[in-house]
């Protein structure tokens, strides 16, 4: 029969397959951009409501830590010009968080639950009068205006956040990154998060810029 | 020696029919977890540098705001401005466009709607703060700024 004189032309040529998968390989690997869609979270202050007014500030004035940046991107901190990187920021922000001046019964609470490390660390920083009460009090304002470059907003923002990660971290014994790594759904980790989270309140206060300078 | 070059008549090539599969296991992959660009940036891009990352949780949940100096200046200017979806909008219109995103969602998860600024890093505050105070308005108060990842200086 005719058949079986080409039984071994019969096969598909599946050579040029590999070449075929290779153009689409190469097709998806450019039109293709890998999703890295990181940032920092925050969440804004609700809406302003008329019929409410937005209580008077009591706070006392040594328990906020102010922080301004101009239209020139240069910046007040504590009422003195900052020389530095923003970045350096952390540590003086870190200093005022965990700062006992005048503990009331919750700051005692929470200054007995600090681990040793953290408490030697208050006794030679944390004794300030003229600082945060205790962490409960403590809240970092920052104050942008209108001509402030986005990226020195991120890093101000950035350094804040870097302080208080590091706070909580070092609390239960875990680096900044770790403690942002933890992952809520998990009982265990969610636990280790609330007992870092504890007491010490995420306080920043983000002004709205001045309408001055800029556009 | 002889014994080895004579033994067998089997020819020396590699066998490549398992080529096409793995060539197919490395497209898939890459199919998986690549997302195609959603949509043509306006607006120059370049992010400003972070450490304290955090990663979106839920992607549905998340909308962005573009915000820069326009690619096309000869066309659009040199004033930075607001891109959602494909188009340039106006501050006013975020609102709205606050609300379109809303509708796309579960009832129950629109209180969750996160707002993503993907902002250039030579912008001017002022214009993100505009933005703000209408995302406040629209009662859209989970916020994340896109930034770069990079090690935090010791």
């Amino acid at each position: 029969m005719a058949r079986s004189k080409n039984r071994a032309t019969t096969e598909v040529n599946a050579g040029s397959m590999a070449d075929i998968a290779f153009l689409l390989l190469i097709f998806f690997l450019v039109t293709t951009t890998i999703a890295n869609d990181k940032g920092i979270t925050m969440r804004l202050p609700p809406p302003p409501d008329p019929n409410n007014p937005p209580p008077e500030v009591t706070k006392n004035d040594k328990n906020i830590f102010k922080i301004l940046a101009n239209s020139q991107d240069n910046l007040l901190v504590e009422d003195e010009p900052w020389e530095e990187d923003p970045s350096a920021l952390k540590e003086e922000i870190k200093k005022f968080i965990l700062n006992f001046g005048n503990p009331g019964p919750e700051g005692l609470d929470i200054y007995n639950s600090l681990p040793p490390g953290m408490k030697t660390y208050i006794s030679i920083n944390g004794r300030s009068q003229d600082s945060a009460e205790d962490p409960t009090e403590a809240v970092v304002s920052f104050k942008a205006q209108r001509g402030t470059s986005y990226e020195l907003y991120i890093a101000v923002l950035d350094a804040i956040n870097t302080a208080y990660n590091e706070v909580y971290g070092e609390r239960v014994g875990l680096t900044a990154e770790e403690f942002l790594a933890l992952d809520k759904s998990n009982p265990i980790q969610k636990d280790l998060y609330d007992r870092a989270r504890q007491g010490i309140p995420r306080a920043i206060s983000i002004a709205e810029p001045d309408k001055v300078g800029g556009r | 020696m002889g014994k080895f070059s004579k033994s067998s008549g089997t020819s020396q090539e590699i066998p490549t029919a398992a080529l096409p599969d793995i060539i197919f296991m490395l497209l898939f992959f890459f199919m998986v977890t690549t997302v195609l660009r959603e949509q043509d940036l306006l607006v120059r891009q370049q992010l400003p540098k972070a450490t304290q990352l955090t990663k979106i949780e839920k992607k549905s949940l998340v909308s962005y705001i573009y915000i820069g100096q326009p690619r096309n200046t000869d066309q659009y200017g040199n004033e930075p401005k607001i891109q959602t979806n494909d188009v340039f909008t106006e501050v006013d219109d975020i609102i709205q466009f606050v609300n379109q995103e809303k509708d796309k969602l579960d009832e129950n998860q629109r209180d969750k709607i996160t707002m993503s600024f993907k902002v250039d890093q030579e912008t001017e505050m002022g214009i993100v703060s505009d933005v703000q105070e209408k995302l406040r308005k629209a009662n859209a108060l989970k916020v994340l700024y896109s930034s770069r990842k990079v090690a935090p200086q010791e």
